[in-house]
């Protein structure tokens, strides 16, 4: 809709005002769009509407996945690849795995704790337009960004940039797409 | 003296003293400048102290280099192991490098989920302590194999021969152990460092370090859903990494526990030995961090209550590991098993290794008590000294079970002395240099102190501190 235009961008210098603005911004009705901050702020994705628990789901069910391979590596090398009768014990001695089966558990969940977060986040990703924005490179050190994404069903290029300026940023920006 | 040095030396007067965890007057940018500060200072301005650390620890390095190449062509033989002590400083040095790095988990993990602010500002650098530590440690028992080309028959791969490793063995345990513990060090490391890296990006002057930096970060842009689920996944590897390092330090001790030796076959080894691992990380932590604060001018940023902190951490541990000694000679007496009784008493006075018990004791034991003392406390070069006082006394402890057990077993026609070679000694040191010198590299290359959660400080003493000035 707006080819030249992937969103617009307000910079504060505090998390309140950021936190203030995504408020108003939501409930204005505006759902496209992303906060940035130099850290993370507590309440901040849910002002900007996000919800989302597939990290820990995922881990949930790796964790389940790991511990059973532990346990099924242990099973099937000693009871069925390499049977060794030791004095008559039984071969599935179960209370042996547990060190590898909570050792598999922990080496899948975690993996996946970050592989599934950096996946989820969309990362690796080299090119990202708010990088166009050359304040932008404040928000890894001590400035907060609001943008509202121009795919927003209610963005208008004046009416949101005026919108944003009544937040009392520092400046408000267009980002190229 | 130049204006930037008189610069860097006020801040060093800045120590805001036991109470705080940062200085006063510090604020987003200026946090993250200090930190960044240290990769982006020109590489002459490096401090001297560092160069001069470097290429000791790279001679050490050499010298690793020098007495593996000589174990590869002659084997093991050329250490001092032989029966009855097969298990010499190999596995002494392993059992001391992975219980330093549990410090560092711990400090990274544990404190994160019990809310210890104070953690902030050492655990990047306790984490990359944990990393190298267990990289020295990985190389003992892969040279202690024999045959150290062939490490990976410990893996369960499908081979031509159709043999599998045993599972019921403590030792497969341990190589378990070790590669997961090796491998969520590492993934609990890069994650942290992923929003420093895209700050390092960001600030870079020069397009290599850019360009490196900004790879590593992958495009990291902070936004806010991301953080969410940063946030998240960094707590579930906290989570995932306490009963983690519990284990590790756990499987290590049965190594010995499982065995019949007598002096090792006791049911107090799991909790005794995380509790020395602890007890030896955090002496490690205090001894790279007093200078490095000093060097780098960091002391409003690693201060006093950090120092303070992790000396207490030490007396408890330390009080743990004295119960653990003393619970070894109560259960050697009332097992009323003449070789357990016998084990103790060779080690306190009838083997040929005596010395290196009372050693131990003075160095673990008596010595740390002077911690109860505040003044001691607050005194860093007396906190230094304990540090590595602590740091040789867990070494001896590792000793005194390894070698000493094994001396002098159920048969006294087995009985043998156990004495370490040049070779021996040149591995250990030499492990000793590669652990420093990738200290080194990684203090002046990555940013030692985690910037991003340095900045949710300032945030958070910012909203304690408000309420004071509203009338």
């Amino acid at each position: 809709m707006f080819p030249n235009l992937y969103g617009i961008i307000a910079e504060f210098d505090n998390p309140e005002s950021l936190l203030d603005a995504a408020h108003s911004a939501r409930s204005a009705g505006y759902r496209d769009m992303d906060a940035y901050a130099p850290m993370p702020v507590e309440g901040l994705a849910e002002a900007i509407g996000y919800r989302s628990s597939w990290v820990q789901r995922m881990v949930l069910a790796a964790g389940i996945l790991g511990a059973c391979g532990g346990f099924g590596l242990c099973w099937w090398m000693t009871v069925v690849a390499y049977p060794h009768n030791v004095a008559g014990r039984p071969l599935n001695s179960w209370p042996a795995y547990v060190p590898i089966t909570f050792e598999g558990m922990v080496l899948i969940a975690c993996i996946t704790a970050v592989v599934g977060m950096l996946a989820l986040n969309g990362l690796p990703q080299p090119y990202h337009p708010v990088f166009n924005v050359e304040r932008f490179s404040r928000a890894s050190r001590d400035r907060f960004f609001l943008c509202i994404e121009a795919t927003d069903p209610q963005f208008d290029p004046n009416a949101t940039r005026q919108f944003l300026e009544n937040a009392n940023p520092l400046e408000v920006i267009d980002v190229a797409p | 003296m130049k204006p930037e040095d008189q610069e860097s030396t006020s801040v060093a007067v800045l120590d805001p003293g036991p109470d705080k965890i940062i200085g006063p007057g510090h604020d987003y940018g200026s946090v993250t400048d200090e930190i960044g500060g240290v990769v982006f200072r020109p590489f002459l301005r490096t401090p001297p102290q560092m160069f001069i650390g470097f290429a000791i620890a790279f001679l050490l390095v050499n010298l690793l280099m020098v007495a593996v190449t000589w174990l590869f062509l002659r084997g093991v033989g050329i250490w001092g192991i032989m029966i009855p002590v097969a298990w010499g400083f190999a596995i002494v040095n392993f059992v001391w490098w992975i219980g330093i790095g549990h410090a560092g988990t711990l400090i990274s993990a544990i404190l994160l989920l019990l809310k210890q602010d104070w953690r902030t500002s050492i655990n990047r650098f306790s984490e990359s302590m944990t990393l190298f530590a267990v990289a020295c440690a990985g190389v003992f028992p892969i040279l202690h194999l024999g045959r150290p080309w062939l490490a990976y028959w410990l893996l369960p791969y499908p081979n031509t021969m159709w043999l599998w490793p045993q599972p019921r063995s403590p030792l497969i345990w341990d190589v378990f152990a070790v590669s997961t513990y090796a491998t969520v060090s590492l993934l609990f490391w890069f994650t942290g460092l992923i929003p420093d890296f895209a700050t390092m990006r960001d600030k870079a002057g020069n397009p290599v370090a850019q360009k490196l930096f900004g790879m590593l970060a992958m495009g990291w842009r902070n936004s806010a859903k991301h953080w969410a689920r940063y946030q998240k996944a960094y707590l579930l590897l906290a989570g995932l990494s306490t009963p983690l390092v519990v284990s590790v330090h756990s499987v290590v001790s049965f190594d010995f526990a499982v065995a019949i030796v007598p002096g090792w076959h006791t049911t107090i080894f799991p909790p005794y030995f995380v509790a020395g691992a602890v007890y030896s990380g955090f002496a490690m932590v205090l001894t790279l961090a007093i200078p490095v604060r000093r060097w780098y001018h960091l002391e409003d940023l690693i201060t006093m209550r950090h120092i303070e902190c992790m000396s207490k951490v030490m007396l408890a541990t330390g009080l743990i590991v004295a119960y653990g000694y003393g619970m070894e000679a109560f259960m050697s007496w009332y097992s009323g098993n003449q070789y357990e009784r016998y084990a103790f008493v060779n080690r306190m006075w009838a083997g040929g290794y005596w010395w290196t018990y009372w050693i131990l004791i003075l160095c673990n034991i008596v010595i740390p008590q002077a911690l109860w003392s505040r003044r001691v406390r607050m005194s860093i070069p007396a906190v230094f000294v304990i540090a590595l006082v602590v740091n040789v006394g867990m070494w001896l402890e590792r000793f005194v079970i390894v070698v000493t057990s094994l001396s002098r077993d159920f048969v006294p026609s087995s009985w043998g002395m156990y004495y370490p070679t040049i070779w021996d000694w040149s591995t250990y040191a030499g492990t000793i240099g590669v652990f420093l010198a990738l200290m080194f590299l990684f203090i002046r290359g990555l940013p030692a102190i985690s910037i991003f959660e340095m900045r949710e400080v300032v945030h958070h003493a910012e909203s304690h501190v408000e309420p004071t000035h509203v009338p």
